[in-house]
């Protein structure tokens, strides 16, 4: 089990390297002036040399990356171009607004996903191609098109909801739940259909295996034939699905988070992706792709407590 | 986005083995309405893109600050204009051309980069195959907007470039799906044949390989073109697309904005949108829904009837049949037993039709037949765990003289376990995978005995000990996959005789089992038996394990017995032409095998009505 930690933790360290070199170079091998970018059209060219030297631009490319790689590892990312704020200071102040979306959209989509597939699988019939025609529905409707209809109706006509802006929750719980509802439940509604769906399949064909059978031989009540279970061996592949959620919801948070104007994360990719704060660029890619391998290595680790095979091999 | 490809590349994996191609295919697709109204509108969809310049005279990016936010259904602007007096109806039919061109690029980048790596990691395997996978796992865990946010970042505002990246990032659906397809014909006689007789790798995969993975590709281009779509509202939505195109995510970001003075703004572009995602959605699930069809015509047996719970009330007896319950040591009676199942055109058939059967407190009956007999089912009746859509009625069914039939399922569940065991044929399919086998044993015991678990977890420990297992404490610790077969079939005779049942079915308990333990096996059943003098319906095909075990033999044969005796009198004396045909074989086939597996080998596996 230990070695199987170690394998997994080793191969995201790999990922987070490729992925934060890969963007590094990508970063700096196109496209225009950073410095240009960073101080406009009317700076003059003198004004353009000194916040390059300022900025450590001067230097090779492949030195650039060296520092830029050796402060990383010892946590340091350096610090924003216009604002001279730490990226790191800058990251824990955007990520509790998205992590309060993703992580509440995906508890939403799993616990009301899980729940509905497994009640279409044990029923079948009329519920079931409900469930089928409605969640090919919803996954065609962009997560951000569900947002746009929630503001309009919830915020904009029933005034239910804050419309824009999300307040910390330890500033007020109420007003932070109020505040994140409807960005969670646009976030969450088609990773519920997906979920959904994958539950029913696996529940489908967990029922129909021998070992069911031979559980209810033994009398057992449904309810641990069903729950304890069945929804147990059907939970592997479900579990693959909610780490792919994950992924899907943080892409989408960025679109979401400028709906309802919530400064997350995602905001501050794409206002800093767009003045060319290339620092605080590298900085979320880093972070984004932190976050998907904890979450792979947390599903990993679930994996391995639910099917006993996955930690041997 | 992305989440519905990545499922659905593992939908059509499950179907391309049985992949038709060419015309049966398409008249199948032609049956599903969704798919064929969706492939229509998408039709239109291109033909009102084309003829955008006819249909409206406006350019979809010229603002004029007179129309801004004019009112829909004017004579000069029919669906009104947005917040900076853009045409809606322009932007409506140009945003149809971007997105169908940004479907375009989508499937032409991911398919060029998917299908040709999908082959070679698919059929060289090996380190390709690795670092393939790697990549595609890598590229898979990327957040798609977080990156195309990086990559526009330094090149500005480009739609056709962000579509591209997209498409490099979508590309790992592409790539597992062909690559799955590929491996699952590259094992296929054919192309070990082709490989045999010489032929090229090259020609191996364009002769027979490409062709099996073209449906599935055409499949998971309609899905991709849908993500494409969406996508690029998302780009336009976020205000990275190019601004010198109509798109109608532009419109929705326009909308967004007079949100409070103009809500109407969202109506067209969100119905443009949903409309045109769903229709690419439903066109691919039209064509894997044919696909599956054809793959098997038994596909849709699970669906034609709503499922009923496995013990549920059958239907009453007919009251004319119903011959008086035995009271008294009769341990089961069975009379006029029928068991059948709907076919996909609504017909019945009919697996066990008119059975009776008595089994006497402590007696050994075995039930003998060839597969699809229907003595499996008859089995399953007596538990109560028939699957959800049999349909079965019994004139009597008893059980230590209490009517099974009148018992709700609940009451049926409290005999099953604790009064009436269940040893199955396949020990390594019939264990919970997930837990460990002293839960499993310990469970049943907790719930009908209601011990605790620490005295339950001593009762195992002895069950084990009993059915012969060296070492239980290790046993008890251990998950199913880390015993071996006949280890797992003595945990499941340790499991069914746990609460010390009165009777026990037990069906094929040794067909899956090693010739070498199959012995052991039937001498612990026999030994268990006397010892705790339960009841027997001992389901096989074997005559050497009737012999061995039986006091009495019902042969059945299409669902109906065709003799029932006493174990002696039908060897030496069998009173049926069936029967002795069914002996003579297993006669011979013992003489030749010595394996005490009579009949024919083909046997050994059964697939018993719906199973």
């Amino acid at each position: 089990m230990l070695m199987f930690i170690l394998r997994r933790l080793a191969s995201g360290l790999v990922l987070m390297f490729v992925i934060s070199t890969a963007t590094f170079f990508l970063l700096n091998l196109t496209g225009q002036d950073p410095v240009r970018q960073v101080l406009g059209p009317v700076a003059s060219a003198e004004q353009v040399e000194a916040k390059r030297q300022q900025l450590g631009l001067d230097e090779p490319l492949i030195t650039q990356y060296f520092q830029w790689l050796g402060s990383a590892v010892h946590g340091d990312l350096g610090r924003s171009w216009f604002t001279n704020q730490p990226v790191g200071e800058l990251l824990f102040q955007t990520l509790p607004p998205t992590l309060s979306m993703v992580i509440g959209s995906l508890i939403l989509a799993a616990g009301f996903g899980t729940l509905i597939g497994v009640t279409a699988a044990l029923r079948r019939g009329r519920l079931d191609r409900g469930l089928q025609v409605a969640s090919t529905l919803v996954q065609a409707i962009p997560g951000f098109l569900v947002a746009l209809v929630l503001a309009l109706v919830f915020a904009v006509q029933l005034r239910m909801f804050p419309a824009t802006g999300f307040t910390a929750f330890t500033n007020s719980p109420g007003k932070w739940l109020a505040s994140i509802t409807l960005p969670v439940v646009a976030l969450a509604l088609g990773s519920l259909a997906s979920i959904a769906l994958q539950v029913r399949g696996s529940m489908i064909d967990v029922m129909q295996q021998d070992f069911v059978r031979t559980l209810r031989s033994r009398g057992l009540p449904e309810r641990s034939v069903v729950v304890k279970h069945a929804l147990r061996s059907a939970a592997g592949p479900s579990l693959t699905t909610v780490s792919l959620m994950f992924i899907v919801a943080i892409s989408s948070s960025v679109i979401i988070e400028k709906v309802f104007n919530i400064p997350g994360i995602g905001t501050q990719a794409n206002n800093s992706a767009s003045r060319g704060d290339l620092p605080v660029v590298l900085g979320i890619v880093l972070v984004t792709v932190v976050l998907v391998v904890v979450v792979n290595l947390l599903v990993d680790l679930a994996q391995g407590w639910i099917n006993p095979k996955v930690r041997v091999s | 986005m992305t989440d519905n490809l990545v499922t659905g590349t593992r939908k059509s994996l499950e179907v391309v083995s049985s992949a038709p191609q060419g015309d049966k295919l398409i008249r199948k697709f032609l049956r599903e309405p969704a798919a064929v109204i969706s492939l229509v509108f998408l039709a239109l969809l291109a033909v009102v893109a084309m003829l955008a310049p006819l249909i409206s005279s406006y350019d979809p990016t010229a603002t004029r600050l007179a129309d801004v936010l004019a009112p829909p259904f004017t004579s000069e602007h029919p669906l009104g204009a947005d917040g900076v007096g853009r045409d809606v109806l322009a932007n409506l039919v140009y945003g149809a051309q971007t997105s169908l061109s940004s479907a375009a690029i989508v499937i032409a980048v991911s398919l060029l980069i998917g299908v040709p790596t999908g082959l070679l990691a698919g059929y060289r395997q090996g380190w390709i195959d690795g670092v393939s996978m790697w990549i595609s796992g890598a590229l898979l865990s990327l957040p798609a907007i977080v990156v195309l946010l990086v990559v526009l970042a330094r090149v500005g505002r480009s739609t056709s470039l962000a579509l591209v990246v997209f498409g490099i990032l979508i590309a790992p659906s592409v790539f597992l799906l062909i690559r799955g397809s590929v491996r699952a014909v590259r094992e296929e006689l054919y192309v070990d044949a082709a490989r045999v007789s010489g032929l090229s790798d090259i020609r191996i995969m364009v002769r027979h390989i490409l062709p099996v993975v073209i449906t599935p590709t055409i499949i998971q281009a309609a899905l991709l073109a849908g993500a494409g779509i969406g996508i690029e509202a998302g780009i336009a939505f976020l205000g990275l697309g190019s601004s010198d195109k109509a798109s109608w995510g532009l419109m929705l970001n326009d909308a967004s904005q007079n949100i409070f003075n103009a809500p109407w703004l969202l109506l067209w572009p969100s119905v443009a949108l949903v409309l045109t995602v769903m229709a690419c959605t439903l066109v691919g699930n039209g064509f894997r829904d044919a696909l599956a069809n054809y793959g098997s015509s038994a596909g849709r047996v699970k669906t034609v009837k709503a499922a009923k719970h496995p013990g549920s009330t059958p239907e009453p007896a007919r009251p004319m049949e119903k011959a008086p319950v035995d009271p008294g040591d009769t341990l089961l009676v069975i009379n006029d037993l029928r068991v059948s199942y709907p076919r996909p055109n609504g017909e019945k058939s009919d697996v066990v039709k008119g059975v009776s059967l008595r089994v006497e407190r402590g007696q050994i009956l075995g039930l003998v037949g060839e597969s699809g007999s229907g003595k499996s089912q008859t089995a399953f009746s007596i538990l109560g765990l028939l699957p959800g859509q049999a349909d079965m009625t019994a004139g009597t069914l008893s059980f230590a003289g209490v009517d099974l039939l009148g018992m709700t399922p609940k009451e049926r569940n409290r005999l099953r376990g604790a009064r009436i065991g269940y040893i199955p044929q396949e020990p390594m399919s019939n264990l919970d995978p997930a837990f460990r086998i002293g839960s499993q044993l310990t469970e049943p015991m907790q719930h009908h005995l209601g011990i605790s678990a620490k005295a339950a977890k001593d009762e195992a420990l002895k069950l084990l000990a009993r059915v012969g297992i060296p070492d239980p404490e290790r046993v008890f610790r251990s998950y199913p996959h880390q015993v071996s077969g006949g280890m797992a079939q003595r945990v499941l005779i340790a499991g069914a005789v746990s609460c010390n049942p009165e009777l026990l079915i037990a069906d094929e308990p040794t067909t899956a089992l090693d010739v070498t333990v199959q012995a052991d096996v039937l001498d612990l059943i026999r030994s268990l038996q006397a010892e705790r003098g339960m009841g027997v319906v001992l389901v096989t095909h074997n005559f050497g394990v009737v012999a061995d075990l039986c006091d009495q033999v019902a042969v059945m044969r299409d669902g109906e017995i065709v003799e029932v005796a006493a174990v002696t009198d039908l060897f030496m004396n069998p009173r049926e032409e069936y029967t002795r045909l069914l002996l003579d074989s297993a006669l011979d086939s013992t003489s030749k095998t010595a394996n005490h597996r009579p009949i024919d080998s083909g046997m050994t596996t059964e697939t018993e009505g719906a199973r």
